[in-house]
């Protein structure tokens, strides 16, 4: 759906992010606490961006959220490219997918899984359940 | 310390080709470069200052010194995309004013059209491996759905309208259909633009900037200097500059770094929006115009939709005309940058040498904004503000 994702070779992130990538290949989102100001930050980094503590607890994320902003790419298989604001706080970068790309509103909510792009597990978003999925 | 004042805009000249397949890429920064200088009246020899991006050639200054032999005592490779030009220019005053070299060339040069680039949708990583890039590259964004996400936000919060931000490009098409270099000269209707391709929603094609060949330069002297030649002096009287990313997470898509560098270039200069005759805005889409009027002050926050409609940008009929050469939304791109083209029509405006139809009257004060990178990943703003003093 994506053109161009097989070949991109992504850049290393180092060892301290490990434990973000293997929650992600047990299809868990983790974020990134800074256990010295206590601050969620996002994308992870090796040190917390807003005190330059290293001390960077991984939490797992509700995986909960609203759409913030997001934009149907037309090529030939459309995609959407998203903002999604966590119910913790932060907002990432991300898909939605399996939805009806013409009837998608900012604001709605959505609920994360997990897919491989280039060769990675990386969190995209669907739309939660509106009956009620906790039932 | 402050630059106001410090220096002036002597030369300026943009390449008039806009597809180059024949030249290679030092040689358009070399034709800039030999135009500007003719420009200002001044030879290769009188530089003593060189400033250039990401976009030149090889090892970039050192690349391009050596080609066009230059001796120069001060080098800037400032790259914060494409309103690193901008960024140039503040630098070389900052440079002249502390005696560091005494008349500097900027050049910007780049043929994305003869390389068949698809600027606005193919996934593009940038430099050597940015942090981001497993956080962001493996959802497919591209210049224009980035964009387009700023657009849906600000429509969002504060009601704005594809049919406001198609005025953006009505009026860059009024004043293009004046310049006979410009790529798309035919005046466009709002009804045009919203009715053009969707690219990425809500921007269709008609609100995406054109993909050129081409470039620019210009030379930034001494205030000495610039009244011994036979120019009118633009001079700098402030600038700002201001990157700005995520936040870290807490992301913002309807305002942008052009608030922190605007303000920065309008306190330095001692003026204030409404005194602007004239203003050159980077333009890479709709979007981007509209988000940085309201950061800059010449509208209030939320009001850009309004403040872009019914042709209150056209030279000659609105309040705030904007990018009389066409802009990058019409006229040219190069190198998928616009900042440099942005410095050269404020400086033909203050000249009183834009083209007749589109020249502001008495036009004495006037901004230039240049925006790099992407309001919705991170990105540089600048800002200048320019006068005419003789």
């Amino acid at each position: 759906m994506i053109e161009g994702l097989d070949a991109l070779k992504l850049p290393d992130s180092g060892a301290r992010i490990e434990p973000y990538w293997e929650h992600a290949r047990a299809g868990r989102l983790a974020l990134p606490r800074c256990a010295g100001c206590g601050r969620v930050h996002w994308y992870p980094r090796a040190m917390c961006p807003f005190c330059l503590s290293d001390d960077i607890q991984w939490e797992e994320s509700s995986g909960r959220g609203t759409i913030y902003s997001f934009s149907v790419m037309r090529t030939k298989s459309p995609y959407v490219v998203a903002y999604v604001r966590l119910d913790e706080g932060v907002t990432l970068m991300t898909n939605i997918v399996d939805c009806d790309i013409e009837s998608l509103q900012i604001g709605q909510a959505v609920s994360v899984r997990f897919v491989t792009r280039a060769s990675v597990q990386v969190p995209v978003f669907t739309i939660a359940d509106q009956t009620g999925g906790s039932r | 310390m402050s630059i106001k004042g410090q220096a002036a805009i002597v030369g300026a000249y943009e390449h008039p080709t806009r597809k180059a397949p024949d030249k290679s890429l030092a040689e358009l920064h070399a034709d800039v470069a030999k135009g500007a200088l003719q420009d200002a009246g001044l030879t290769k020899q009188d530089i003593d200052g060189y400033f250039c991006a990401g976009d030149a050639p090889g090892l970039g200054p050192l690349s391009m010194v050596e080609y066009l032999d230059l001796n120069v005592r001060h080098i800037d490779t400032t790259e914060t995309g494409g309103s690193s030009y901008l960024s140039h220019v503040a630098h070389a005053a900052q440079a002249i004013a502390l005696g560091k070299c005494n008349v500097a060339l900027v050049t910007l040069a780049g043929r994305p059209r003869s390389e068949g680039m698809a600027t606005g949708t193919a996934l593009r990583v940038h430099g050597v491996s940015p942090p981001e890039a497993p956080f962001e590259i493996v959802y497919g964004p591209t210049v224009v759905n980035q964009y387009a996400m700023c657009a849906r936000r600000h429509m969002y919060e504060f009601g704005t309208t594809s049919e406001q931000l198609a005025w953006i490009k009505v009026a860059a098409s009024h004043h293009a259909q004046h310049n006979p270099n410009a790529m798309l000269r035919n005046v466009v209707t709002v009804e045009d633009v919203v009715g053009s391709p969707m690219v990425a929603d809500p921007l269709h094609r008609l609100d995406c900037c054109v993909i050129s060949d081409g470039g620019g330069a210009v030379i930034v002297a001494r205030p000495e200097i610039a009244r011994g030649l036979k120019r009118p002096v633009v001079t700098l009287l402030g600038a700002g500059e201001s990157p700005r990313g995520q936040n870290a997470g807490q992301v913002d898509l309807t305002t942008s770094a052009a608030a922190r560098s605007g303000a920065a270039a309008f306190a330095e200069a001692g003026v204030k929006p409404s005194d602007i005759k004239y203003a050159s805005i980077y333009d890479s889409f709709t979007i981007t115009v509209l988000i940085q009027l309201e950061d800059l002050g010449f509208c209030e926050r939320g009001q850009g939709g309004r403040f872009v409609a019914d042709g209150n940008l056209i030279s000659g009929v609105g309040r705030l005309p904007f990018n009389t050469d066409g802009g990058g939304l019409c006229n040219n791109h190069p190198a998928n940058r616009g900042g440099m083209t942005k410095i050269i029509e404020a400086v033909r405006q203050l000249r009183g040498e834009a083209a007749p139809a589109v020249q502001v009257k008495n036009c004495d004060l006037a901004l230039v904004q240049g925006m790099g990178g992407s309001i919705a990943q991170r990105h540089g703003s600048a800002t200048l503000v320019l006068e005419r003093t003789t």
